[in-house]
């Protein structure tokens, strides 16, 4: 699937790693400009559009009642989707969410449900004709603009959205999206920080030329007060625990960083 | 840990396989290939392509029939599996082909895609692909505040973190490693080294699987020249 072009770039990222250098003159550990636009959008219950450097990915948050699940009859929902546009780079391919898309909102997902940022308990349920329904939250992830680390955008794009998310009010058996809603309380941020393994160097906020270049990837779930929340390795590359706990340890820096973006109701 | 049990060569036309059972998790995996791959332009010209699929049967858990078919979760522990192989199959020395490792969990009891990885790592050498170490997985949690290595079902779903990985014990390298829950930066630190302490003794039992299933085929084989 990798171009020609893609190749000879790749090959280039490789060679420029082994000084320490970058395609466009970070160090290893330096992030692109990260830029946050809350709100976006009116029609969804909350909105977030995050810049990564030119990575541009978009998240949208709606509410509906829904049918909890059956092991957790009093807790609300969260569901996560990702949906790769076909505009959003020249290798993404239109039909049903391929491996790298799942693997994305799951991801996402696993961070923020593991941080417990939403009380799902709090969400509270109602009786209705059609038995007892519950708050659902769908997060839908809309990478509009690919140029890589579409993971950590996501995650810091779905937890902003999130955070200026209002949760409209109920009246009897229906939600009113009248701006009469509430804002959705959160017990914690969480977001998350991914490395590349490109030669024997390690990358922070990798383009996609760098993604191109590297052996795999290491995502590290992070929460505004410390602690690790999620964790994935996706790729050939191998990692020694030393050099994991030791990466653990700048996503925690980093994603102090990253948290602080998100605006405070 | 709970009590494991291994088994090489357990299935006759897959070109290797193995049957683990941990706990009362069981798992069957087989490997076919190396072979052609089709379409051709999924190949790569420069090694094997792995294809590694991770199934839960409908009937395997206590609780309700479940759907049969790929669902985001199983398509997720796939990817990360073919991750694992891709690192541990020499491929290079297979151009244009693909290993196909195919895992069904035909009970499952909480550490699945552990029990599938460790009877995966089995089948690859008993079909006599070259790898470059055994994998040997192993999870470790926290449950009401404790670090504990190979959570069960319940223990899963009722502590605070769960932490599935594999090793590969020549390297000393992670080849998978997935979280979920919350932990501190040193509990972290003490859970990868339960973790690599604890495969020990995994890795002591698929070394004795294998050397079983060796010694069987070389006896079948002295027989075969005997009857002869």
């Amino acid at each position: 699937m990798t171009s020609v072009i893609s190749t000879v770039k790749a090959e280039y990222v490789k060679e420029l790693s082994l000084t320490g250098k970058r395609v466009d003159q970070r160090t290893l550990m330096q992030m692109r400009n990260v830029r946050l636009e809350t709100g976006v959008l009116k029609n969804a219950e909350g909105s977030c559009l995050a810049h990564f450097g030119d990575t541009k990915v978009l998240v949208g948050v709606k509410l509906d009642l829904v049918t909890p699940f059956s092991d957790r009859p009093d807790e609300g929902t969260l569901s996560f989707n990702s949906e790769f546009s076909t505009l959003a780079h020249p290798e993404f391919e239109s039909g049903p969410p391929n491996e790298m898309s799942i693997e994305l909102a799951r991801v996402v997902d696993r961070g923020i449900r593991s941080a417990e940022a939403v009380n799902l308990k709090e969400l509270g349920t109602v009786r209705t004709a059609d038995g007892v329904k519950c708050l659902g939250l769908y997060i839908d992830i809309y990478p509009l603009d690919h140029n890589g680390n579409l993971t950590d955008a996501a995650a810091l794009a779905a937890m902003a959205a999130l955070a200026t998310t209002t949760v409209p009010s109920l009246e009897g058996n229906k939600l009113v999206r009248d701006g009469s809603g509430t804002p959705l309380k959160l017990q914690r941020l969480a977001t998350t920080c991914s490395f590349e393994f490109v030669g024997d160097k390690v990358l922070l906020d990798a383009t996609d030329e760098e993604e191109a270049a590297s052996l795999g990837r290491l995502t590290i779930g992070v929460t505004d007060d410390d602690k690790l929340c999620s964790g994935q390795k996706s790729g050939r590359n191998g990692i020694k625990p030393e050099k994991l706990a030791e990466l653990a340890g700048i996503a925690l820096e980093k994603g102090r960083e990253l948290l602080k973006l998100i605006p405070s109701r | 840990m709970r009590e494991i049990k291994m088994e090489a060569g357990t299935l006759k036309k897959a070109r290797g396989s193995a049957m683990v059972e941990w706990g009362r998790n069981k798992v069957v995996a087989g490997v076919y290939g190396p072979r052609e791959v089709f379409p051709k332009f999924l190949s790569n010209p420069y090694r094997a392509i792995i294809n590694a699929k991770y199934a839960m049967a409908p009937f395997c858990s206590l609780e309700e029939h479940g759907r049969a078919g790929p669902n985001r979760r199983s398509i997720e522990i796939s990817k990360v599996i073919k991750h694992v192989f891709e690192n541990n199959v020499v491929v290079e020395e297979f151009p244009k082909t693909k290993i196909d490792i195919t895992m069904e969990i035909i009970q499952s009891d909480g550490g699945t895609r552990v029990s599938a990885i460790a009877a995966a790592s089995l089948a690859l050498i008993d079909a006599g692909i070259p790898v470059r170490d055994i994998v040997t997985p192993i999870s470790v949690g926290k449950i009401a505040g404790q670090l504990v290595v190979d959570l069960d079902k319940d223990e899963d779903n009722y502590g605070e973190s769960d932490m599935p990985m594999a090793f590969s014990h020549r390297t000393g390298e992670l080849l998978l490693w997935q979280m979920d829950g919350m932990l501190t930066h040193a509990e972290l630190k003490q859970a990868l080294s339960m973790g690599l302490e604890a495969t020990r003794k995994v890795r002591a039992i698929q070394e004795a699987a294998l050397k079983t299933a060796f010694e069987n085929a070389a006896e079948a084989c002295e027989e075969e020249g005997d009857s002869q």
